[in-house]
């Protein structure tokens, strides 16, 4: 395998009702991102990109989107109608050709004009589940039941978000942020039972740019690449019914695939509290050990289709400033976990 | 055996709320007042409308805005003989592609004022507005393009766009 790393990322300020179109908040987020590498955009071997129509309702969004890359002359580039978490391992993919050396992932996302709940619902099997418009949360909630009926405790959900809440204080692209008391998160009614408001992600609207290199090139753009040393993506079976939703296999086949083993930072996409206790398990992490989540995580700004390539920008972020050696990022796509990609980054020693 | 089952309906529908963006809203802005605003590429000087954000060429960001005029080129067009819901022109009518002057994107608008095998590339137009009292934040507000009866441009004038 060639080696492959991050060496530059870079993400917008995610907020509710983004009155910019995509190409507007994509362009200044390409810009930083592509800065600190000397490139331009048509140095670049490969463009591609994470997004879906359905979240704004624009038809081809992710074709206009490219004016923000500025593909003429014509550029290599595609697109997954997936987070940007899986645009980035089409680029390693890519890279492992050969012929090329540099790779720029974007995704975006606005989920604002729509409604984001009954949007994912259209993912759902389109026969049986979909025409019942299960939404996102309340599918959620069910996995969250299942999981407390499992041993799980409320006190351990409200741990998780003060948690992304404090660590999010350190995060400028955050949208929920503080010291929180978990005692007094318990005393908040209920949202979807047994989900509180503060379980769930806020509505976000948000781009990011990661740009990989392989080899000597990364040596050469970035002082200290944050290198993939294993990625991973693993999908479970699509009916809910089929699964035990209390564990994630899929998790934590792309966790043994990747070799993610110890680690010092984890940046897991977690849309939702209680998720993030299965991806840990499935990961095997120890939150004694490992830093999880210093961003604050999705629960703090979850761009639909952007928060999972910002785990990878995050935890590759924090191996590049020398935070720590080891880490692992997680991506998740699907109602209830359904579908997880596993990248373990590391730094130069 | 029963019969099997060929098909279902799953009734779909999602409500969005559409913002633009920055742009885009100028020129909905200027449709408002009657103008159509473009915005110009510092790079390449070219001027897009409507404006999006950033140049598709060469993905600048615009930096300058232009007004562009509301007379043009007809640089091609296609002659509709089948009608769709809700149109309610008489058949045959004209669709075409107008390069309005000062802009280097061209527009689709219905052509009006000239018998189908009268209309023809290089063809010179010029916007005929709805009543202003019903201007309103959309493209819609020029109803249709007519002959301007000047002489047609040169086809190296506009053949960039054809």
């Amino acid at each position: 395998m060639r080696d492959v790393a991050v060496v530059s990322y870079a993400q917008s300020a995610t907020r509710r009702d983004e009155t910019r179109n995509e190409v507007e908040m994509l362009l200044p987020v390409v810009a930083e991102a592509i800065k600190p590498t000397g490139l331009t955009t048509h140095d670049i071997g490969f463009t591609v990109s994470g997004s879906t129509d359905y979240l704004a309702g624009q038809a081809f969004a992710f074709v206009s989107a490219l004016d923000a890359i500025g593909p003429w002359p014509p550029i290599q580039e595609s697109h997954v109608e997936m987070d940007g978490a899986w645009a980035l391992y089409e680029a390693w993919v890519r890279l492992q050709h050969g012929d090329i050396d540099t790779a720029l992932v974007y995704a975006f996302g606005k989920s604002s004009p729509g409604d984001v709940g009954r949007v994912l619902s259209l993912q759902l099997d389109p026969y049986l589940v979909a025409p019942l418009w299960p939404d996102a949360v309340s599918l959620a909630a069910l996995q969250a039941r299942a999981l407390l009926d499992s041993g799980i405790s409320e006190k351990d959900l409200a741990r998780v978000v003060a948690r992304s809440r404090r660590n999010a204080v350190g995060n400028p692209h955050a949208q929920l942020s503080g010291a929180v008391d978990e005692a007094s998160l318990l005393d908040e009614p209920m949202y979807a039972d047994p989900l509180r408001k503060h379980d769930c992600p806020p509505i976000s609207d948000g781009a990011a740019v990661v740009v990989l290199a392989a080899g000597d090139k990364a040596r050469e753009l970035c002082e200290r690449p944050a290198w993939i040393r294993g990625i991973d993506h693993r999908i479970d079976v699509q009916s809910l019914g089929s699964r035990d939703l209390t564990t994630s296999a899929s998790t934590r086949l792309a966790g043994q695939k990747a070799g993610v083993g110890d680690v010092d930072i984890a940046e897991l996409h977690a849309p939702f509290s209680h998720q993030e206790l299965i991806v840990a398990d499935a990961l095997g992490l120890d939150d004694s050990r490992t830093t999880i989540n210093p961003s604050g995580g999705a629960l703090a700004s979850n761009p639909v289709m952007v928060a999972g390539l910002v785990r990878i920008g995050e935890a590759a972020k924090r191996i590049s400033a020398g935070e720590g050696d080891r880490a692992v990022a997680h991506a998740t796509s699907g109602p209830a976990l359904q579908q997880n990609l596993v990248c373990v980054l590391e730094g130069d020693s | 055996m029963s019969e099997p089952v060929t098909g279902i309906v799953t009734p779909i529908r999602l409500d969005y709320r559409y913002t633009p963006g920055t742009s885009p809203s100028k020129f909905l802005r200027g449709m408002k007042e009657g103008r159509i605003l473009g915005q110009r590429c510092a790079s390449c000087s070219k001027v897009y409308v409507p404006p999006r954000g950033s140049c598709p060429m060469c993905g600048s960001a615009f930096s300058e805005e232009v007004e562009v005029a509301d007379t043009g080129t007809l640089v091609t067009f296609a002659i509709v003989n089948v009608n769709f819901a809700n149109r309610v022109i008489d058949l045959p009518y004209v669709s075409g592609e107008v390069l309005f002057d000062g802009s280097d994107t061209t527009s689709m608008v219905l052509v009006q004022g000239a018998s189908v095998d009268e209309v023809r590339m290089g063809m010179r137009v010029k916007a005929h507005w709805v009543p202003k009292e019903q201007w309103d934040f959309t493209f819609a507000n020029i109803d249709y393009v007519e002959p301007t009866g000047e002489p047609d441009a040169e086809y190296d004038d506009f053949k960039e766009f054809v």
